[in-house]
């Protein structure tokens, strides 16, 4: 749970100002931004995300790096089975998916 | 050096290599510790050890939040799980860490409804949905996971949603440095920084290290150039006799940190007296609690907390290794009583924790080596 997974924000949710929508290698879900209240990032910005809040800004370079470096400790499913079990999704229960017991 | 090949470029991690070859001193031997379990995870993953000269020793330190949390703790925590209508929200990598009466996942299989989140908002969620029930967030982490828990109380303050409250392990990583340094068996020249932790403190809070304690500190990304690149900065600033805070990772780490975050756990947190550390005792002003204004998410005012204290088993190592007095293979029940299948400990749960990555990587690795010797023979 230490390292942060990049995300590209793609859409802002209307009316939750605080919210956004990130893609992460195709997944898509909604993260909260309170944490860069001081540098709102804008659609197209990459972000890197930890336990469901963009923490942090980070050029499109950083990111592909950021997700190589995922992928190289053998960590890129379970941050895309993490990114898929953020449960702020509008419709059903909160998926759990499998437990993350990394 | 047959990592080598693997990465990215494996031109420069060579480069980096010799570098650090050039500039350690073979009269001396360096003991640098690495703070972040992150770090502990990447070093191992990428054989970093085989790349380094023998003189310098990479000791893991506390940085691992599953890992520093005391037994007791946990089992304070089901016993809130253990009210009728109360939902128990935690990370996955806290369902396996074993409790004096079973792990999370052993409650859930005995009734208990327990659930993984993935994020504190999720936690929050779940008790949006759940109004007839209570929800408790078991919360842990550094300075990285307690902003997301500070803005998820104040979400829920803000929404009124008194169904839901934060049992708070939140810790602070830099009174940790300061028992480890206090230490008398501990001797350690200089330290490589947390990443992500840093990237919401900041680099300032490590500036007494290099000031008081004369030892360099370089804040360090997780790629394997990373951390080479930061053990050559930290070994030029020992041969200069130096001792500064240098930020190796500034493609992430602002210097001054995150202002919005930091505000976040200010408003919603304040220092404990003490708290009990595995392995490293109660260290005091280490960990947060839920400000009075807050106190009606407060797991622990709403609920009778037992104030459960368990002592490890006694062949356990995990305080030693904690705090790299003693390497993972060291202590007597690695890999026999204790493996990930079976942990003893939390250090071999979280893949962060070091007897776990130690397990993972060279454990494993030494098995085959002589399982293929011994085929060939
Ligand atoms: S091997 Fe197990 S018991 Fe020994 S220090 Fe590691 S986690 Fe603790």
């Amino acid at each position: 749970m230490c390292l942060a997974i990049p995300g590209k924000i793609v859409e802002f949710v209307p009316g939750q100002t605080q919210l956004g929508t990130v893609e992460v290698t195709g997944v898509r879900r909604k993260v909260d931004l309170g944490l860069l209240q001081d540098d709102m990032p804008m659609i197209g910005d990459w972000v890197l995300i930890h336990v469901g809040f963009a923490m942090t800004k980070i050029s499109e370079q950083d990111a592909m790096e950021q997700m190589h470096l995922l992928h190289m400790l053998g960590e890129t499913e379970q941050a895309i089975e993490e990114v898929r079990g953020y449960g702020l999704e509008e419709r059903g229960e909160h998926m759990n998916g499998s437990p993350r017991l990394s | 050096m047959r990592y080598v090949d693997e990465f990215r470029d494996p031109e420069l991690i060579t480069r980096a290599s010799e570098e650090i070859y050039r500039l350690a001193d073979p009269a001396r031997h360096y003991r640098i510790m690495e703070v972040c379990g992150g770090h502990t995870h990447a070093i191992y993953r990428f054989g970093l050890k085989d790349v380094l000269p023998s003189n310098i020793e990479l000791i893991h330190g506390p940085g691992c939040p599953v890992c520093v949390l005391p037994m007791g703790r946990i089992d304070d925590g089901l016993a809130v799980a253990r009210n009728a209508n109360v939902i128990f929200a935690a990370f996955g990598d806290m369902m396996r860490v074993p409790g004096a009466h079973g792990s999370p996942l052993e409650h859930k299989a005995r009734g208990t409804d327990v659930r993984i989140v993935y994020s504190p908002a999720d936690a929050l969620q779940i008790a949006r949905r759940n109004r007839d029930r209570h929800v408790m967030f078991f919360a842990i982490g550094f300075e990285t996971t307690a902003p997301s828990t500070a803005l998820t109380l104040m979400r829920a303050k803000a929404e009124g949603i008194a169904n839901f409250s934060v049992f708070c392990n939140h810790v602070t990583i830099i009174p940790a440095i300061r028992a480890i340094l206090d230490s008398p068996d501990m001797r350690l020249d200089a330290f490589i920084g947390p990443g992500h932790v840093s990237t919401v403190i900041g680099c300032r809070p490590y500036e007494w290290i290099a000031r008081n304690e004369g030892k360099p500190v370089v804040t360090s990304g997780f790629e394997p150039l990373d951390l080479l690149q930061s053990i050559v900065m930290l070994l030029r600033q020992l041969q200069a006799g130096e001792a500064r805070v240098e930020n190796q990772y500034k493609r992430v780490v602002p210097w001054e940190g995150n202002r919005a975050a930091l505000k976040a756990m200010a408003e919603v947190f304040q220092l404990r007296p003490y708290f009990e550390w595995r392995g490293l005792g109660f260290i005091s002003q280490s960990a947060l609690k839920i400000r009075d204004e807050y106190a009606e998410w407060d797991a622990e005012q709403r609920f009778p907390i037992p104030g459960t204290r368990v002592t490890d088993p006694k062949a356990a190592q995990c305080g030693e290794v904690l705090k790299g007095v003693l390497k993972p293979a060291q202590c007597k029940l690695f890999g026999n009583e204790c493996t990930p299948e079976h942990p003893i400990g939390a250090l071999m749960v979280s893949s962060e924790g070091s007897c776990a990555a130690y397990y993972n990587y060279e454990h494993r690795k030494a098995v085959a080596m002589v399982t293929s010797i011994s085929s060939v023979a």
